[in-house]
């Protein structure tokens, strides 16, 4: 099955079976889920705090656009949203 | 009980400096109001020591904490037989942990399950199990499902995942298809075929429990038609054996490396069968705190990394893949903990792992005659006879 895809105007979240925290003993965001974790890098968890099921896609982008001084993230943002969609990580809100 | 699948490893664990214990289990307690014969707890529970208290284990959840452990396994014994079990949730929560819940499910009611809700618990495996005597009424036995259809129902209405975990063995395992239809009338999404691992009681009665290959193909035959089947999907993992393997499993990830376990009188393990490796002082949270029982203790550090090996496991090329396996296996099947893990065809001792499985296929089928040996249950009363 594959996610749906990808546009400026989707609301992503974080799953409500997964749980997203910084671990400061490993230096990085984490997804927790039953018997399991996810060890992010930094990109990731940097979108993934962002997706609070509120914020879209492009105003994600521009968040981290302006977070880090940077052009031209939304593609990046956006495939790296289509993956965590496929794994289950991020729900798309309609 | 069953057990947990260790959190991702870390990827230079044989050289680099130790990570923190990310996976942190308490073995509550060793109440139990069940008596598998496939229990991995040590056959001498009943001479342990008292338990820890509330406030101890209090201390030993912000300890692990401040290390770097993030995932908690609450178990037992029947982690439900402490009345504190909803204050120990809500403290590892508060602190930041993700906790997990592993039970039989006997003694929990919609006061408890909603009270630890409240309290942030966040995920709940239920382990099936035989509640009653007679191994084979398991899945003919009313009360059984009758118990988990309660206990699954409130698992749903609290918003948990379901997921099941049925230890599988040579009298139950060829009904693994009557055991999936279950759990999908359960409604669970995920599924735990966990053949028995042999250590503690399963360890005493393996002879009985061993399942011939012949039984362990059709198991995964029948699993594989069903995770083929149209409709509602489940996830179903099926655990093979390792005594039907060539090479053994990377055993908790490394002793040391990411897994803790403290049991019910406070001594701390690398692992949870840990206790029997001679040799070995096991440390205390009592009297030690748990940064020098995982950085110093000569029970977390003899086995971590690969110096402590023997060949043919030293020089062999494949020893970052297993790190030579079960140090308890090895232990129980060899009488050194140093061996190779048996399972190994490249250990001189893995006859020992074939003649157990040639063992199994000589006997008759399972059910066609009364077991040779009566099954040894998990007893207080058998715990104190075997170790008198």
């Amino acid at each position: 099955m594959t996610a749906q895809a990808v546009t400026g105007g989707t609301r992503p979240a974080v799953d409500r079976r997964f749980k997203l925290q910084w671990e400061a003993a490993q230096n990085a965001h984490v997804l927790l889920y039953p018997e399991g974790m996810i060890k992010l890098n930094a990109s990731a968890g940097e979108i993934l705090k962002r997706c609070d099921g509120k914020a879209t896609v492009d105003e994600i982008t521009a968040d981290l656009e302006r977070a880090f001084s940077a052009t031209g993230l939304f593609a990046d943002v956006a495939g790296f949203l289509t993956m965590a969609i496929d794994n289950k990580w991020v729900t798309v809100l309609p | 009980m069953s057990v947990p699948r260790p959190a991702e490893p870390a990827p230079s664990a044989v050289t680099a400096a130790p990570g923190p214990p990310l996976w942190l289990l308490l073995e509550l307690t060793f109440r139990c109001p069940l008596h598998c014969v496939f229990c991995y707890n040590p056959t001498n529970f009943a001479r342990s020591g008292p338990e820890l208290d509330t406030d101890t284990w209090f201390r030993v959840l912000r300890e692990a904490r401040a290390m770097g452990a993030v995932q908690l396994g609450l178990s037992g014994g029947e982690p439900l037989a402490r009345d504190d079990l909803e204050s120990i949730v809500a403290e590892a929560h508060r602190l930041g942990f993700y906790v997990n819940l592993i039970t039989s499910g006997v003694g929990l009611n919609e006061t408890r399950i909603s009270t630890m809700k409240s309290a942030g618990l966040d995920h709940i495996q239920l382990s099936f199990q035989d509640s009653t005597r007679q191994m084979n009424d398991f899945l003919s036995s009313t009360r059984t499902f009758e118990l988990k259809s309660k206990v699954a129902a409130l698992i749903k209405k609290y918003d948990y995942p379901m997921v099941l975990n049925v230890v599988l063995h040579r009298l139950n395992i060829d009904h693994v298809e009557e055991i999936l239809l279950m759990a999908d009338q359960l409604g669970a999404e995920y599924v735990e075929l966990a053949n028995t691992q042999y250590y503690g009681w399963a360890w005493q009665n393996r002879d009985e429990l061993m399942p011939s290959r012949a039984q362990v193909e059709r198991a995964e035959a029948v699993t594989q038609r069903f995770r083929e089947r149209a409709g509602r999907p489940m996830k179903i993992y099926f655990v093979v054996p390792d005594y039907f393997e060539r090479r053994p499993k990377k055993c908790m990830n490394g002793l040391g490396s990411v897994f803790l376990t403290v049991t019910p009188d406070g001594t701390a393990l690398p692992c949870h069968a840990a206790r029997m490796l001679p040799g070995l002082e096991f440390p205390n949270v009592r009297d030690t705190s748990l940064s020098h029982i995982w950085f110093e203790s000569e029970a977390f550090t003899h086995f971590r990394g690969d110096a402590w090996m023997k060949e043919p496991c030293r020089s062999c090329p494949e020893k970052a893949n297993d790190l030579g396996g079960c140090r308890c296996q090895a232990y129980l099947m060899t009488g050194d903990a140093a061996n190779a893990d048996p399972v190994c065809d490249k250990s001189p001792h893995h006859h020992l792992v074939t003649e157990a499985v040639a063992l199994a296929e000589r006997r008759p089928a399972a059910g066609s005659s009364a077991p040779e040996k009566p099954l040894l249950f998990r007893s207080p009363e058998n715990s104190a006879k075997l170790h008198p």
